[in-house]
């Protein structure tokens, strides 16, 4: 069968968002190799769902349905998309570089016994091999790795690749393979607060350092947030000094994002920092500090106390 | 409880990081190297839990002569002894081979639990917790910010895109720890006193019978994609601030 595999990544059944992403890429690649795109979803009463990738350029679904599909566990998804892909035996092999994708990578490279480049930003093809190019060292250098094993496995980075609608609908196979014995179980699932966006799939992020002063300020990011439709992210300063929930953390020990549109308010703009910020794609920066170093990372500055900025900002959008 | 924590010795991350004259490798002259900050937290609470529950807690690392370092700051902030897989040549593998060969130093040492940081700083990959967890045949709880222990199983806590997840397993399991779970303790002077005459063994690749197989290989490095100068937003008030900035964003980035 060969090709360009993809790996679906869904929630109580509906696709997200990286899938389209992975599957725009993928078609790109396939396009390339002269091959086709294959979507593996594993889900549970998805089979309508699954023509519907077709528009993203995928040629062919194989579906397996069942409950330990429902919610994602690394064994269910190892086992069933270990067990396929060594069927299929495809070239190349692509999923999202989410905190599902993060988790199953390692784990289906071993199983495998091949290459996997994680977190990937760009893709090409060269001499008939995927050639993925990556951040290392908290973004100071991008790495051109090549994959040696069959499949070429590879992780893309979340909001880097465009949605891209390119074909209609998707042959859907009902394929069969076994969930196996899961070890590592999901015992719980605790939603976040209603209506919080989650820092690593937002477009726009809205975020505060030091710089306002306690934890009440964060108010007014939060309305500039509302009304952006944005996540609210801090730096480790605002974290560790209590005003935000660690999970809000964007730098080296925190998240890497990926937004269209990151606003920085109080922060300097730290190595640490920068590095889970750095590939935003439009970069604000409101600090009264002229040499502060984000001022030298952003596209747009704004020299002035963010106290007088933020809120006439939030009447203007 | 026998606990391992793997260990990887990582550039500071203040580090400037050059690309060396290869074109395919860092300039590792001026570095100064450390212990990757989230196996921090990892030795962190694997001598909270052996405080607790007794037991024993070694830490393993893989690379050169320098790695023993990282491994001592470990033996100083309290664990009981090390194991170093001496390889010159390692640092900048493929982490799935890297894991092929901590696989192997782990096993005989029977633990309950391995610890990892949720990926490293330098290399940023994160794949090496999951893939000694399949070669050890062991469930892996990866990204983990709470982890709970009771009656021979484990539960932890991972938050992912806008939930939470808790996770259960039954022991042995591999868990990669994410900032959160803990606050790391510094290294005593007592402690650095103590960690010279804890025992730390050096094994060979070919003690343990691993052989090097890389799949991945680097074909360059290059210098990150430069950003265009920034604009400095002109304004006399506050408000002509946020309008003009408003505007930029709307209609020249198109952002908004
Ligand atoms: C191992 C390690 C890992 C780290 N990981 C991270 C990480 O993941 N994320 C992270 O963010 N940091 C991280 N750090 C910390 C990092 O080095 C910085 O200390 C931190 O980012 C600084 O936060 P800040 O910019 O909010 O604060 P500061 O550096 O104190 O900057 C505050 C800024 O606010 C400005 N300001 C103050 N008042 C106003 C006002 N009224 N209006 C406008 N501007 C104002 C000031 O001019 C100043 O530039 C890490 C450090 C280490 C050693």
């Amino acid at each position: 069968m060969a090709g360009v595999w993809i790996i679906a990544e869904q929630r109580d059944g509906e696709f997200r968002k990286i899938t389209y992403e992975v599957a725009s890429a993928a078609k790109k690649v396939a396009d390339e190799l002269g091959t086709e795109v294959t979507a593996v979803v594993l889900g549970s009463g998805m089979q309508d769902a699954c023509a519907e990738l077709g528009k993203y350029g995928v040629a062919k679904v194989l579906y397996v349905d069942g409950d330990a599909f429902a919610t994602y566990t690394t064994d269910a998804y190892t086992n069933a998309a270990g067990a396929l892909i060594k069927d299929g035996a495809p070239d190349v092999v692509l999923f999202g570089a989410s905190t599902q994708g993060k988790d199953l990578g390692g784990r289906l490279a071993a199983r495998l016994d091949t290459g996997i480049a994680v977190d990937c930003t760009a893709l090409a093809v060269a001499d008939g091999k995927l050639k993925a190019t990556r951040p290392i060292y908290a973004g100071k250098v991008y790495a051109d790795v090549i994959i040696n094993g069959t499949p070429q496995i590879a992780s893309l980075r979340p909001n880097v690749f465009d949605v891209v609608e390119a074909g209609g609908e998707a042959a859907v196979e009902a394929a069969s393979a076994d969930a196996g014995e899961i070890k590592a179980a999901v015992a719980e699932v605790q939603a976040a607060e209603e209506g919080k966006i989650d820092l690593t799939e937002a477009t726009v992020i809205v975020s505060g350092g030091r710089g306002m002063k306690e934890a009440d300020n964060f108010k007014l990011l939060e309305e500039l947030a509302g009304k952006l439709n944005a996540a609210v992210g801090a730096s480790r300063s605002a974290v560790d000094a209590g005003w935000r929930h660690h999970t809000d953390q964007v730098g080296q020990t925190g998240k890497v994002v990926t937004p269209n549109l990151y606003i920085a308010c109080g922060i300097s703009g730290a190595i640490q920092h920068l590095a889970g910020m750095g590939s935003s794609k439009v970069i604000v920066a409101i600090n009264k500090d002229a040499d502060a170093p984000i001022h030298t990372k952003a596209d747009y500055c704004v020299v002035a106390d963010l106290f007088d900025v933020v809120p006439e900002l939030t009447k203007e959008v | 409880m026998n606990i391992v924590v793997c260990i990887k010795q990582v550039p500071d991350t203040e580090s400037v990081i050059k690309i060396a004259g290869d074109g395919m490798s860092i300039d590792t002259g001026d570095i100064k190297w450390v212990m990757n900050p989230y196996d921090e937290f990892g030795v962190e609470e694997a001598l909270r839990i052996v405080k607790d529950q007794g037991g024993e807690v070694t830490v393993v690392g893989a690379g050169p002569a320098r790695v023993v370092e990282a491994l001592r700051t470990a033996l100083a902030m309290g664990a009981d002894k090390a194991v170093h897989i001496q390889d010159d040549d390692l640092y900048g593998a493929d982490p799935i081979a890297v894991a092929k060969m901590l696989a192997k130093a782990i096993e005989p040492l029977n633990p309950d639990i391995v610890f990892f940081g949720q990926r490293a700083v330098d290399d940023d990959s994160g794949v090496v917790s999951s893939a000694v967890a399949e070669f050890l045949g062991m469930p892996q709880l990866s990204v983990i910010t709470k982890v709970e222990l009771a009656d021979g199983k484990v539960k932890g806590t991972r938050p992912i895109e806008g939930q939470t997840v808790v996770l259960e397993a039954s022991l042995p399991a591999v868990i990669s720890a994410q900032k959160g779970l803990n606050e790391p303790r510094y290294a005593s002077l007592p402690g650095i006193m103590k960690a010279k005459k804890k025992p730390l063994e050096t094994k060979t690749p070919a003690d343990l019978g691993a052989e090097r197989s890389d799949f991945i290989e680097i074909a360059a490095l290059n210098p990150p994609p430069e950003r265009a100068p920034g604009k400095t937003v002109e304004g006399e008030t506050p408000g002509e601030l946020a309008a003009n900035l408003a505007k930029l964003l709307k209609e020249e980035a198109k952002v908004i």
